[in-house]
This record gives C-alpha cells, sequence and structure tokens, in this order.
C-alpha cells in the first residue's frame, strides 16, 4: 500500500509520519479521544493508537503479552549482512528489546550506573560543556537552537559515559539519525547504520577486554550473570541501545522546550525572572512535548477495553498522547510552567521507565539553566523550523536571534 | 499524616527524592523508600501530596 497516501480517517487509517501530525499531533488527539481512544492503521504494517492516559498505563503493563522485541513503531526490517556473532542485531538491544526475565537481569544491572546520585556527578562537565557550545556563537546574535546547542549536548554525555571518542560526536549523530530518524522507514539507510555502530562497538569491547578503563563499557565486560560473563552480543547490543537511546530523545526535547521559551516571550520572562520555576517547567516541557513514542508487538491475538488487537500488529505506546488527556490534566493543551501536579508519561511506564530520566532531566536542567543564564532574551529567527518525528518528535532545525554578545 | 511507597510499583522514575528528599530517598537501583517510619510533619504535608501526585505509578500513598 502508498505509506504516504493522505489520510481518510484518522481512527481507521492514521499516518504518525504525516506531517501535520508531526508539526501538530495534538488536534488528531483530542478527536480520537472523543470518538475513537484506540485507533487503528494498516499502514507500516498495521498498528494501533491508544490516545487516553489509562488506557497506555495499563497496555504498558501488558507484560509480556505486548511484547518489547521490536520495540520501535516500525517493524525491523529484513537485516542484511548477519553476523553470527550477533544474532538478531539490529532488534537485539537490551532491555528495551527484551521481556522478562531477560529484561529483568539485564536492567539491574544497568540501573546503578544510573541512580540519581551517580548522575549527579556529570553536573560540572555538563555545565562546563554548555558555557562551550554558547561561546562559540554568543557573539553572532545567531544559533541554531536544535543544530548548535540542543544536539551537541547528549552525544558527548553519552561518549563520557561509555568511554568513547568524544572528538566523533557528528558521527555518532549520524549514525542515530540512520536508524531512528532518517533510516527508520529506509531499509537500506537503517541497515547500513545499524552495522556501522555493530562494527563501532565490536571493536570497542574487544579493546576494553584488553585495555580496562572506567568506564559503562568496561563496567559491562567485568559483569556476570550467573556466574558467567555477558556475551559480546548482549554487551554490544546494550550499547547499541544507549547511543542510540540517549541522544536524538534528549536532543529533542532540549529542542522543544527552546522552542517554546523562543516562541512564548510570557514564559520566557516569567522563567527568566524567577528561577525557581525551573523544575516545574522542565517537567512541563517534557510533558507538553514528550518526543518518544514506543512499539510494542501483540503475540497473539488480544482484547483491550473491547478492542481485539490482532497478532503480529503493533500497539504504540503514544506517551505523548497520554500526556494531553483532560481526564488526568488540567487544561492539557496548555503549557503552565508551574504546574505542580503532573503525572506525566514522557519517560514511559512500568519496567521499561526511561533508564536514563535522570540523565535526561540533569541535561535539560543544566542547559536550560546555562542558555537563561547567558541569554535571557531571545526569539525565534526567520527560517522556518523543521520538525522530525514518528518514533522522536523534535526540531532539527531552530534558528534564533538574540543581542549579539562578548565570548566569556 | 503517614507515607508509604509500593516497591512492587516503584520504577524508579524519581519524581519523589527529587521533590520531597525529606521523604524519601532512593536505593541503588533507583527504587524508592521513605525515611523513617514516614511519618509526615505538619510542615511537609504539602509536599508528601505533592509527591502522591507526580508519581507515574501510582506507588505512594499517604494515610492521613
Ligand atoms: C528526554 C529524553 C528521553 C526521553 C523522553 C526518553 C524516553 C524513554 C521512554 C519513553 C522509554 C520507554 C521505552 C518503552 O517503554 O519501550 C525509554 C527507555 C529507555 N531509555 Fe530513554 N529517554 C530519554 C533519554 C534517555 C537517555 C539520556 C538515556 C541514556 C542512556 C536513555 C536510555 C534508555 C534506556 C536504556 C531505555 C530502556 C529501558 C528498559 O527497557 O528497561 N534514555 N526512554
Ligand atoms: S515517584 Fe513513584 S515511581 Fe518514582 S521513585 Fe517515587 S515512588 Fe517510585
Amino acid at each position: 500500500m502508498d505509506e504516504h497516501a493522505p489520510v481518510e480517517d484518522w481512527a481507521t487509517d492514521y499516518d504518525i509520519f504525516d506531517p501535520e501530525y508531526i508539526e501538530d499531533p495534538t488536534p488528531v488527539w483530542r478527536d480520537l479521544r472523543q470518538r475513537c481512544p484506540i485507533a487503528s492503521t494498516d499502514r507500516w504494517q498495521g498498528s494501533y493508537l491508544p490516545t487516553r492516559y489509562h488506557d497506555i498505563q495499563a497496555l504498558a503493563k501488558m507484560v509480556p503479552e505486548l511484547s518489547s522485541r521490536d520495540p520501535l513503531v516500525i517493524a525491523a526490517p529484513p537485516w542484511t549482512d548477519q553476523d553470527p556473532e550477533f544474532p538478531n542485531y539490529g532488534t537485539n538491544a537490551p532491555p528495551i528489546s527484551s521481556d522478562p526475565p531477560e529484561h529483568t537481569w539485564i536492567r539491574r544491572l544497568l540501573l546503578p550506573h544510573f541512580s540519581p546520585k551517580v548522575i549527579e556527578d556529570y553536573r560540572p562537565y555538563t555545565e562546563d560543556l554548555c558555557h562551550r557550545l554558547i561561546d562559540r556563537f554568543i557573539d553572532t546574535g545567531r544559533a541554531d537552537g536544535a543544530v548548535d546547542y540542543a544536539q551537541q549536548i547528549p552525544p558527548r554525555l553519552i561518549a563520557h559515559l561509555l568511554g568513547i571518542d568524544e572528538s566523533r560526536v557528528d558521527e555518532f549523530v549520524e549514525w542515530v539519525r540512520g536508524v531512528l530518524e532518517i533510516g527508520l522507514s529506509q531499509p537500506e539507510i537503517r541497515n547500513k547504520y545499524r552495522v556501522i555502530i555493530r562494527d563501532f562497538f565490536k571493536e570497542q569491547v574487544a579493546d576494553r577486554r584488553e585495555n580496562p578503563a572506567d568506564d559503562l563499557i568496561t563496567a559491562l565486560v567485568q559483569a556476570e550473570h550467573d556466574g558467567e560473563p555477558l556475551s559480546n552480543a548482549t554487551v554490544v547490543g546494550i550499547c547499541n541501545l544507549m547511543l542510540v537511546a540517549g541522544i536524538d530523545t534528549t536532543w529533542s526535547s532540549i529542542g522543544s522546550a527552546l522552542w517554546h521559551f523562543a516562541s512564548h516571550p510570557e514564559d520566557r520572562r516569567r522563567l527568566a525572572a524567577d528561577p525557581d520555576l525551573f523544575p516545574t517547567a522542565i517537567e512541563e516541557m517534557l510533558r507538553a512535548y514528550a518526543p518518544v513514542t514506543m512499539g510494542r508487538e501483540v503475540l497473539n491475538e488480544v482484547t483491550y477495553n473491547g478492542v481485539t488487537m490482532e497478532q503480529g500488529a503493533k500497539v504504540l505506546m503514544n506517551f505523548p498522547g497520554a500526556n494531553r488527556d483532560p481526564e488526568v490534566f488540567d487544561r492539557p493543551d496548555e503549557v503552565i510552567i508551574d504546574r505542580a501536579r503532573n503525572r506525566h508519561i514522557a519517560f514511559g511506564s512500568g519496567i521499561h521507565r526511561c533508564l536514563g530520566s535522570n540523565l535526561a532531566r540533569l541535561e535539560m536542567e543544566v542547559s536550560l539553566k546555562t542558555w537563561f543564564d547567558r541569554i535571557p532574551e531571545f526569539e525565534l529567527d526567520e527560517g522556518p523550523v523543521a520538525w522530525a518525528g514518528g518514533q522522536v518528535r523534535g526540531p532539527r532545525i531552530l534558528p534564533i536571534r538574540f543581542d549579539a554578545q562578548r565570548p566569556r | 499524616m503517614k507515607v508509604q511507597v509500593n516497591r512492587e510499583q516503584c520504577q524508579g522514575h524519581n519524581r519523589c527524592y527529587a521533590i520531597a528528599p525529606e521523604l524519601f530517598d532512593i536505593d541503588d537501583y533507583g527504587t524508592a523508600f521513605v525515611i523513617g517510619d514516614g511519618t509526615v510533619p505538619p510542615e511537609l504535608q504539602d509536599k508528601a501530596r505533592l509527591a502522591v501526585d507526580n508519581c507515574p505509578e501510582f506507588a505512594i500513598e499517604i494515610d492521613e
């Protein structure tokens, strides 16, 4: 079928890659919540789209009937260039692609590396990084908030954490977009970058087995499960996930927040005048502009709330849509930067709760505070803003202008 | 007032700890637990309620 044909009816033929939906999905969700709270489509091999908070919470807990074994919003293409040492590599990215029991032990192994207290140690590095980035453009009075700032931060944090070469971050970004964004619906591109990432980490893992360092890759090669070291396939799968999950997502969140404040001067002035609002403002950005939609696979036909979901179809974990449900949030489509009660699920819900949520929150806090500290007055510049969406939604081009200042 | 975390339901979003570190702490695996026996002094009762209302897993309970 023509995946890009105009949508006939959003209840039975939705397209999460429709450009208008990417730009602003909220009218579609409002409509669907009223008349068809679990929509369906035959596009992209068939999926279901829930739009109510409590349904999404419940569906996220239907484990393993709704399996994570292929967790992106579009089913994995046939993988080319298979390496027998890495069976099912590309899909196999634990723990996001695992169901229990594998999920449980791999996640448990990783959790201590991502606790709030451990992540807090990254603050000075992140602050310094944000200042250095701003120094590069502050004297020009113009910046692309997505390309020159938001995009630069997460890959460096991930490189720092994994212990991989920070000077190659532009390549890492290219690879991640190759699998998650540009290549998501283009199998040759997705395959190409998937192999690049695999071969890169294969080398890194071999190196850490010889030369242990103080980084996450070393911790993983030294870890054991049931008295056995982890296989190369598991370690490379985890590293692949760290790279892919940590970059586009956080970049999108920082970018969406900058877009919001550049285009809503009242909120910008209010936050600049009252930095105590940062904690609620950041949660409100995460709620209103939640970037990530995930997928589950229906293992056997299953009925939820009267909707029978076919075997093999995807169920989209519409966390962004949940966050706009009027049943749970007052005035859900207004952005209220001092919203105190905010049970949003931008980081998911249930056993796959984002492992990097503490890191992502630190990056958002430091990047926004540093920007506001250095550039409290800014607005959208001429030229279009470009959004990406589908799997991860956020601005990819974001022209901003402000009064030029001297670098530090 | 007493506050309690259901550790089976908690998935470590760490919202309670961010909002009320006087009442909640987090173990190495990100799971929350209450400090002491969970008794909430009067001046922290609003914070305790906010923690309840920000927990995405509905894992915190209050006994008034
Ligand atoms: C604002 C930024 C981010 C958002 C909105 C976000 C969102 C999410 C969501 C919704 C999930 C749940 C997936 C599911 O239910 O299938 C998830 C899982 C995950 N995220 Fe994030 N993420 C962000 C940043 C990060 C960062 C910085 C890392 C760092 C390494 C990371 C690592 C992970 C991992 C490893 C998982 C899998 C956890 C599991 O399956 O147990 N994320 N993320
Ligand atoms: S906010 Fe809820 S899920 Fe998160 S750590 Fe606290 S109790 Fe656990």
